[in-house]
């Protein structure tokens, strides 16, 4: 298969992108062996399933513009639906199969449902229903706690292969184990890859132009022919599909899901900060965006320590860098990314690459 | 549209439009429906309280983002900052009058409140000042950054709380004059619940008053209706809409502070939480209505403490039927504003 199958003929475009990516991918496969320790492990693993997660958003927000704020509850239904069905049917691998198509039927249904009602309406109506219907959602989800485990979540076994105590070898290989979360990991990246470049083909397909024309200009495309509220649902039904999948990798992944890691309001925030940052309306720009929000959420606050005492005797600029106000100046980027450059740091680094210098 | 005007006979007066009274009625409805429902009518009068006060303090809350999505498509989801800001200014102001809070007489509970009100909506108002300028001003008629601006502007704006007040929650405890219930006959209605009402009833009047009777109210009405015919009649829409848009925020700071004494725990995330609550309110009064609001916010209020009482677990998820509901009955809100 060549390249440009691959990759859909979608190519970074700029050499420094290139190298940034590289160097993300390349980093994710050796974490195990370059950066031993449970903490940059799950960093490593959170990284691929937000960046599932955070494509798919963009499919829908970056590519088809339509802002929806209930796509952490796709990424719910999809961990939930993993936890609920390993919990009741044992670690089996049918089980893992059983929840992650119960849910991603579910996901469908629902994704159809409110993208029909809603979608023919402005912008500003769709973020404001899918708001509620999340909101809603959450509290569904904590309240049903016979099924869903309400606040606590669920704890649940995974299927042997995967879990910490399986051992492929008992010599490590590298200095590293040859276990179960190794497997976990690794699986989990190859997941993630598939899935991106499934995204990658989807958005550069003929269907894909359809939903940037619409993006651009609503009115025209519906001019040309194309029927956009089905183009829109469809857009929707997909991202949803994907943040179920994602869903389902977080479950496998952490062998526990509740509201907080899942559904959450938080979540959503993170993720659209992610793909602003990084770059609507491409899907590497996710990929930056994602990497550099999580390193900096988990790293960040260490830096942010170290200026905190280093200003303790100034009193409002020691609570401005305190470590628990790194939000803070994500959020500032946040806004500063949305003003001037609205197609992130993917999109700088490729208009830099076009420029003749 | 309605039969051309040239070939109707010029009219005498002005065509007066028609008010639609329906929606209105569902108030009254909706309470004696309850009524049966709930069983004993003290309770009933206990809920009806209950339900109004809330009401009245997310009306109080609501208004302005309704007008400022009327008046210039902007729908601000950073509107909860300026609840959050207003209730815990109110901390900072109560906690250095104790001595007067804490007195039994109304009239120092009432000297402490109301300067802390007073400094909730001038805050409130100034920041919403500066956030219209720097935060939704570039953005103007374009929906996808306007929602994405405001809702970074509100992660910034509970970030900024935190670094003053601190992340953790705080009490705003009531003042000893507003507390306990008083009785008629059997119902108990907390005397808090009736100051709420009082407190919206006179913003509703006070608003609807300016809408109504005032020039300034004419051309926010006209500018909700068809911006550009007022634009090209020589008014400034802009200034216009910042005004709207600074008491817009100023009201949400006094709904704070209400809404911070009716919880009497205040957390930065509140305005967050409430966020949801008066998106559903808006939609069912129709976007842009500041009467549809009114009612809106009283259904929301009544349905949510009758099924409170009645049905717990449908409680949560009352207001989502209720929009549900009335979008079914009118796709575009109970009082829909014409131009879209």
């Amino acid at each position: 298969m060549s390249f440009h199958g691959l990759f859909s003929g979608d190519f970074p475009r700029s050499r420094v992108l290139l190298v940034l990516l590289v160097a993300i991918l390349a980093g994710l496969a050796l974490t195990p062996f370059a950066f031993p320790g449970a903490k940059a492990l799950n960093v490593a693993a959170k990284i691929c399933i937000f960046i599932v997660l955070v494509s798919s958003f963009d499919l829908l927000l970056g590519y088809t513009g339509i802002v929806s704020f209930a796509h952490t509850m796709f990424f719910g239904i999809g961990a939930y639906g993993v936890a609920i069905a390993l919990t009741h049917l044992g670690p089996t691998w049918t089980a893992v199969g059983l929840g992650v198509l119960a849910a991603l039927v579910l996901s469908l249904i629902l994704s159809l449902v409110i993208g029909l009602f809603s979608l023919r309406v402005k912008a500003m109506f769709y973020a404001m229903i899918t708001l509620a219907v999340a909101t809603a959602f959450q509290t569904l989800a904590s309240q049903l706690s016979e099924i869903t485990g309400g606040e606590d979540g669920l704890t649940f076994k995974v299927p042997e292969l995967l879990s910490p105590g399986f051992s492929l070898s008992d010599k490590p290989f590298l200095g590293v184990s040859l276990d179960g979360r190794l497997i976990s990991f690794y699986l989990l990246l190859t997941v993630t890859v598939v899935l991106f470049l499934l995204m990658l083909r989807i958005v550069n397909s003929p269907f894909g132009r359809v939903l940037q024309a619409i993006r651009e200009n609503a009115f025209r495309a519906e001019a040309l022919g194309y029927r956009t509220v089905v183009y829109r649902t469809w857009s929707n039904v997909l991202s949803a599909g994907f943040a179920t999948l994602a869903g389902a990798l977080l479950a496998l992944w952490l062998r526990y899901n509740g509201p907080d890691t899942s559904l959450s309001f938080e979540i959503m925030i993170d993720i659209l900060l992610m793909v602003v940052i990084g770059g609507m309306g491409t899907l590497y720009g996710s990929v930056v965006g994602v990497t550099l929000f999580v390193i900096v959420q988990n790293y960040l606050q260490d830096l942010m320590k170290f200026a905190s005492t280093a200003t303790a005797s100034v009193p409002l600029l020691r609570d401005l860098v305190h470590p628990d106000r790194w939000l803070l100046w994500l959020g500032i980027l946040f806004i500063l990314s949305v003003y001037r450059f609205p197609t992130g740091i993917v999109g700088k680094l490729r208009a830099k690459a076009l420029r003749p210098s | 549209m309605s039969s051309p005007a040239t070939l109707t006979p010029a009219p005498e007066a002005l065509p007066t439009v028609k008010l639609d009274r329906l929606p209105l009625l569902l108030l009254p409805v909706l309470a004696l429906i309850a009524l049966p429902l709930v069983g004993s009518f003290s309770t009933w009068v206990t809920l009806t309280f209950a339900g109004l006060a809330m009401g009245m303090i997310i009306f109080i809350i609501a208004s302005g983002l309704t007008l400022v999505f009327g008046l210039m498509d902007v729908l601000n989801f950073g509107h909860g900052v300026f609840i959050t800001l207003g209730a815990f200014l109110a901390t900072s102001v109560l906690g250095r009058m104790t001595g007067w809070t804490e007195s039994e007489s109304l009239l120092r509970n009432l000297l402490a409140v109301v300067p802390a009100m007073l400094a909730a909506m001038t805050v409130a108002g100034l920041v919403g000042f500066t956030f219209e300028r720097l935060i939704i001003r570039p953005v103007y008629g374009q929906p996808l950054k306007q929602i994405m601006i405001t809702m970074g502007g509100m992660i910034v704006g509970v970030e900024l709380i935190k670094v003053i007040w601190g992340a953790q929650a705080i009490p705003l405890p009531l003042p000893t004059a507003f507390r306990g219930s008083l009785l008629f006959g059997e119902a108990a209605v907390e005397k808090y619940r009736i100051i709420a009402v009082v407190v919206g009833l006179f913003v509703f009047a006070a608003m609807f008053w300016v809408l109504s009777r005032t020039k300034v109210g004419l051309l926010i009405r006209a500018g909700v209706h068809d911006r550009e015919m007022v634009e090209s009649l020589g008014y400034r829409i802009g200034r216009l809409f910042i005004g709207v848009f600074v008491a817009g925020s100023a009201l949400a700071g006094l709904g704070g502070v209400m809404w911070g004494m009716y919880q009497q725990t205040i957390t930065p995330e509140m305005g967050g939480q409430i966020n949801v609550l008066l998106f559903i309110v808006i939609i069912i009064g129709g976007l842009g209505s500041v009467g549809g609001c009114f009612i809106g916010a009283l259904l929301v209020g009544l349905v949510s403490n009758y099924a409170g009482f009645m049905a717990p677990k449908v409680a949560l998820f009352s207001n989502i039927l209720l929009m549900v509901i009335v979008l079914l009955w009118r796709p575009q809100g109970l009082y829909p504003v014409v131009k879209r």
